[in-house]
């Protein structure tokens, strides 16, 4: 196009300005370019769509599990039938949920307080703390499929046995609750590991060295000063880990074995069950589903609505330790995935 | 403790990587291309007992790497759009009233089990699709070779797209925040309007945040197994564009739900390895991620924010 064509723009508009907006009002939408009301509109929508769908799946699993959980279901053991009304109830998979969260948080426990405390507080060779900190960062990133395999590979080797219930021509299943559960401490680790060590890394500088000024020396500091004043990161951290567990589904379907019931392996009373095999809610719904292989789809809703009370609990938690802590406005769900 | 961290990630890729090395073994890299008939070769590894032939090791597992591609990136350039839209709803433009209530709402949607996701999706979407959104002369264009019954790519995306929003949502609110107020007021100030303000230098400033969310959020699309299983219709079944818009109904398996689906296979050799080196093939893919993101992002780091 040419020069001379153009149609003349007056000298004290610069061309692209809104042509009404006088000096020092505010803009209002209704006076943007299409384009822009447009990206307004649709970041409105995207925002009140997600919340409409969350409470979409909050309400529809309370009804469906208000209509179908009655209280026999929670007490009564799951149990071979033809008709729904013989096959029983959920306590076993609930009793498997509690114990694989117990195992998963008292192995990741050490574990992620112990890594985050060495990475923030010594952290020497530099080298060394960086390939810790990448490789917690590959097991945050590993699907969770493929850490049921690893799981079974290990626990199949002849040094587990002891740990898992064996065939009767002795072949090693290297299914059990400590397989299972172990591998769950895989899982809850990060959330761990990440809370406690932004924890440690916002104790301001001063604390420290007010402890070194006292004479205490570095363990006593870390013991005394330091783990006490990241006490609510702990406790977010493991209320997170604790929800990653209990909603993981394929390391149980995977590494506990498929059995409904908790099947205790061996005549000792505590270790037999865990080396024994079971299921949790999750597989549980699973099973459950038409997916599955039992498909009893009231019995997956009833399953499902225990396991959503089970998460809002742990997000409220969650809620009250960062409210204590005086952080509510700012959001921090990260911690929950990274 | 550090140390056990780093020993049970080197154990992983070394056990996973051992396992899965005959498929390797015999197949070269070739078993990623398509070709050949996924179902019967299962077959063929099911039934080749305890010391099975070279041969049985054949593979052509296209079908899964194609789905597994397809579900990831769909769900991932939605999630995308939709999660840097309603970070800038929920930080810059919706009353407080609201934030408050959006916020843990949001993350309470990040912390559903994937699971209670599946069941919806099996129990109410698919039905829903199958009886209303498909037509019977849709049904019937492919009869020929596949069923349509409502479980497929469409269900698939559209609940792994939901599943992953939140988690790219609390990355990019988190850096929203840690944008000082005073670079959007100089753009506004410059005659842009609020909006517009927020795209051009608040979005920009949070690059890198964006970046990290990406790979975060593909790594989870990648390894999601259960839901997955649950809704894709479970066939090893390639959709194919060219059906128009049947493709969207079409069923399909990724390589996550493939392992979830023949689990009871393991103890196959055949098969067991196959399973094996579908896990190698995630967790290569998952590392290459963050190797990905990590390269993406250092470019980025002079603009960074740190809150």
């Amino acid at each position: 196009m040419s020069v001379f064509t153009r149609q003349p723009t007056p000298a004290t508009l610069p061309p692209g300005a809104p042509k009404k907006s006088g000096r020092g009002r505010r803009s209002s939408p209704l006076t943007w370019r299409w384009g822009d009301r447009l990206a307004l509109a649709a970041a409105w929508i995207a925002g009140l769509g997600l919340c409409l769908i969350a409470a979409a799946i909050v309400l529809y699993m309370g009804y469906r599990g208000i209509q179908y959980l009655r209280p026999g279901l929670l007490f009564s053991r799951p149990a071979p039938g033809l008709s729904q009304n013989q096959t029983g109830g959920f306590l076993d998979p609930i009793l498997g949920t509690a114990l694989l969260t117990l195992i998963g948080i008292v192995l990741s426990v050490p574990l992620g307080i112990g890594a985050a405390l060495w990475i923030a507080e010594y952290g020497r060779p530099t080298w060394l703390a960086r390939i810790v900190e990448s490789s917690i960062e590959i097991v945050a990133g590993t699907p969770d499929i493929v850490i049921a395999l690893f799981g079974l590979a290990i626990f199949q080797l002849s040094l587990f046995a002891p740990f898992s219930f064996r065939a009767s021509g002795g072949g090693v299943f290297g299914r059990s609750y400590i397989a299972a559960g172990s591998m769950m401490s895989l899982i809850a680790l990060p959330p761990l590991f990440t809370a406690t060590r932004d924890g440690l890394l916002a104790v301001p500088a001063h604390m420290r060295e007010a402890s070194y000024a006292l004479g205490k020396t570095r363990i006593a500091t870390i013991r005394r000063v330091l783990l006490p004043s990241v006490r609510s990161n702990i406790a977010t951290g493991v209320t997170l880990g604790v929800s990653r567990i209990i909603g993981d589904t394929a390391i149980v379907v995977l590494l506990l074995g498929d059995t409904l019931r908790i099947e205790p392996q061996g005549s000792v009373a505590g270790i037999g069950v865990l080396r024994g095999t079971g299921s949790s809610l999750t597989s549980y719904v699973y099973d459950n589903s038409p997916a599955g292989e039992s498909a009893a789809p009231q019995k997956a809703y009833a399953a499902a609505f225990v396991l959503m009370v089970l998460v809002l609990v742990l997000n409220l938690i969650v809620e009250r330790i960062g409210r204590s802590r005086g952080d509510a406005e700012v959001p921090t769900v990260a911690g929950a995935i990274a | 403790m550090s140390l056990l961290v780093t020993a049970a990630v080197v154990a992983m890729v070394v056990f996973v990587g051992i396992h899965a090395w005959p498929t390797f073994e015999h197949n070269g890299l070739r078993w990623l291309g398509p070709g050949g008939n996924l179902e019967t070769q299962i077959a063929n590894m099911q039934a080749a007992g305890p010391q099975p032939p070279a041969s049985a090791y054949h593979l052509d597992a296209w079908p899964l790497v194609y789905g597994t591609i397809l579900t990831t990136v769909f769900a991932v350039a939605f999630a995308l759009v939709i999660s840097i839209l309603s970070s800038i709803f929920i930080i810059e433009l919706a009353p407080a009233s609201l934030r408050r209530v959006a916020v843990p709402v949001i993350r309470l949607l990040a912390s559903v089990p994937s699971v209670v996701y599946g069941l919806i999706g099996i129990l109410v979407l698919v039905p829903f699709v199958g009886n209303h959104l498909i037509t019977s002369s849709e049904k019937a264009s492919v009869q020929n070779t596949v069923e349509l019954t409502g479980a497929g790519l469409l269900v698939t995306v559209v609940i792994l797209t939901v599943m992953i929003t939140p988690i790219m949502i609390a990355l990019i609110c988190e850096a929203l925040v840690a944008v000082p107020t005073s670079w959007r007021e100089g753009a506004i100030a410059l005659g842009l309007n609020p909006l517009r303000a927020v795209l051009a230098v608040t979005v920009k400033a949070i690059r890198p945040a964006i970046v990290a969310a990406l790979v975060l959020a593909t790594a989870r699309a990648l390894g999601e197994a259960i839901m997955i299983s649950m809704v894709s219709g479970s066939r090893s079944f390639a959709p194919r564009p060219s059906d128009g818009l049947v493709f969207l109904f079409e069923p399909l398996r990724t390589l996550a739900s493939a392992i979830v689906d023949y689990h009871e296979g393991l103890s196959a050799p055949a098969l067991g390895s196959t399973l094996y080196a579908w896990a190698f093939v995630l967790l290569f893919s998952a590392f290459m991620l963050s190797v990905a993101g990590y390269l993406i992002k250092l470019p980025l780091r002079r603009y960074q924010v740190r809150g």
